[in-house]
């Protein structure tokens, strides 16, 4: 087994927009795939949604700035931090992973070897 | 292509100098066997980089061998058992080896596959091959991960067949490699669920390499042989391989009925022939009939796809007596059936020419206007040379040579420049002072 990371990029906008019904929706279907997640032979380590990317904070060289690293239409929202046997089986359940307005980026969790 | 290992096998003084006959039986396995003997080395070491090298070494061994005993009855065999023994050598050998991660990743619960036998192997060339072919890797390191590990080019030849420097073909492989490892793509055959989509990611990657090589995209020749004649025997490996999937039959026959007009492709000169002006009594008429037999095999699946309807539409073309006599109204049908498939913009292109042949140019050009619209062909190159045809069959001249300004500057082939200079020539002169 290997651990993999799937970062959630999504338009923040739908998500500021959204009234208490369809959050809660979007609630549902995360709750619904992290059940998915072992149902399809991986394991859920961490995950967590993340506040909006207007509370970030970059610090570059010591120089601490208000916003985002990157400015893109598409921010990191949230992330899963999964087991799953190889890329094809965290691929199979990255693409159950509620990300209505962007996508998701697997990656892989690098392994130092020896000590 | 295809030889660098009979020229880089030095012969030492106690050696005698292989014979003609050892030296191509060893190109003709570099060719044919190559993906057999590296997934069965593959099996060994875990590791594709350190099966390359026994493998290639192999070959190397074999020329000497060959030229001492004969050249066996089974070569693949005999280079698959030397390069294994060479493999496990190297693991005894190396402990940090040993330690190393498996580079490859077999997934639990797959089927473990049987020790030994045909099927294994089979079965170890296809794992090779979908690995190669991963939906995760880009479009071109599938390529060339593909020409490196099953037809086993050197990076330095696959650099050359794409006109990069060898030095950015290198990192591309290391690359690909390095993902395949890092993010653990599995060497499996993908299970039925998937199979559909990941064959057809193989199959795109070898017609890819077909129309690479068919039309070369720039450079001085219009052909290069060398990656159409790889792309066949790709496709014949896929084809035998999976004798159930018609989709790898229908590419094979596609490009076997295309390549059946090789010869005729162009003049002496290097000067392009349309379908139209070529000597089709100069068409490989057995690869011809190869190709029609493939294709109607191939559209005899419940599900007709994308290359066997392609291959069917070369059929046509490839059984007509005459450009005029083609069944053009056979091909409308195919086409409309493949846009149905398969819907782009290429293909509604192509069925644009074959309305133009039977309802005439104007009706054609109707279609092609309702294509420009669109968009989705801005800047493909053949867009505005089939309009500047049907332009020039319309008498309407003056248009016609601006098409064909615009076709020149969308290409970069030297030889379908030539062409393309040469027409607008003819259309300039009837055109007349603008």
């Amino acid at each position: 087994m290997a651990e993999y990371m799937i970062l959630i990029y999504e338009q923040e906008k739908p998500y500021q927009d959204m009234d208490e019904a369809a959050g809660r929706q979007v609630l549902e279907s995360h709750l619904r795939f992290q059940d998915q997640i072992s149902e399809l032979g991986g394991t859920l380590v961490a995950g967590n949604a993340l506040e909006s990317s207007a509370t970030a904070t970059t610090i570059r060289s010591d120089v601490v700035t208000d916003g985002p690293f990157a400015e893109t239409k598409a921010v990191l929202g949230g992330y899963y931090l999964i087991e799953a046997g190889d890329l094809d089986q965290a691929l199979e359940i990255a693409k159950l992973c509620p990300a209505a307005h962007g996508g998701v980026e697997v990656r892989p969790i690098r392994v130092f070897s020896g000590g | 292509m295809g030889n660098g290992v009979v020229r880089s096998a030095g012969t030492s003084a106690t050696v005698p100098e292989p014979s003609e006959e050892v030296r191509s039986a060893v190109a003709q396995a570099h060719w044919r066997e190559w993906a057999l003997v590296l997934a069965a080395t593959v099996r060994v070491t875990r590791d594709i980089d350190v099966a390359e090298e026994c493998v290639q070494d192999a070959y190397v061994s074999a020329l000497a061998a060959w030229t001492r005993t004969g050249v066996p009855d089974s070569p693949a065999a005999w280079l698959s058992t030397t390069a294994r023994r060479k493999a496990l050598d190297a693991l005894r050998r190396d402990k940090t080896l040993r330690a190393k991660l498996p580079l490859l990743i077999e997934r639990a619960g797959d089927p473990e596959p049987p020790a030994e036998g045909v099927n294994v192997i089979k079965d170890d060339r296809l794992r090779l091959v979908f690995t190669c072919c991963h939906p995760a890797l880009s479009r071109e390191a599938q390529v060339a991960l593909a020409l490196r590990l099953i037809c086993g080019l050197t990076t330095a030849e696959i650099a050359a067949a794409f006109l990069v420097p060898e030095a950015t073909m290198a990192a591309r492989v290391t690359r690909a490699k390095k993902k395949i490892a890092a993010a653990r793509i599995a060497y499996r055959v993908p299970g039925q669920a998937e199979l559909p989509e990941r064959l057809d990611g193989v199959l795109t990657v070898i017609h890819l390499l077909f129309t690479t090589g068919h039309t070369a995209p720039a450079g001085a020749g219009l052909v290069r042989v060398e990656l159409v004649d790889r792309a066949i025997e790709l496709a014949r490996m896929m084809a035998s391989l999976m004798p159930d999937e018609p989709e790898a039959r229908g590419l094979l026959a596609l490009m076997i009925l295309i390549d059946a007009r090789r010869a005729t492709r162009t003049d002496d000169d290097g000067r392009i022939l349309l379908l139209s002006e070529q000597d089709r009594s100069r068409w490989d008429s057995a690869a011809i009939a190869e190709g029609s037999a493939l294709a109607r095999e191939a559209m005899r699946g419940l599900i007709r796809g994308r290359f066997a309807i392609q291959a069917a539409i070369a059929a046509v073309h490839a059984q007509a007596p005459s450009h005029e006599q083609t069944d053009w109204r056979r091909l409308l049908a195919l086409y409309d059936e493949l846009l149905r498939a398969w819907p782009s913009p290429v293909v509604e292109l192509n069925r644009a020419v074959a309305v133009a042949m039977l309802d005439g140019p104007e009706a054609g050009l109707a279609e092609i206007s309702r294509l420009e619209a669109d968009d989705k062909l801005g800047g493909y190159r053949y867009l505005p040379s089939a309009k500047a045809d049907l332009l020039r069959r319309a008498g309407r001249y003056a248009e016609a040579a601006a098409s064909y300004e615009t076709a020149i500057g969308l290409t970069q082939n030297e030889a379908e420049r030539r062409f393309l200079r040469a027409r607008l020539g003819e259309v300039g002169g009837q055109a007349g002072p603008a």
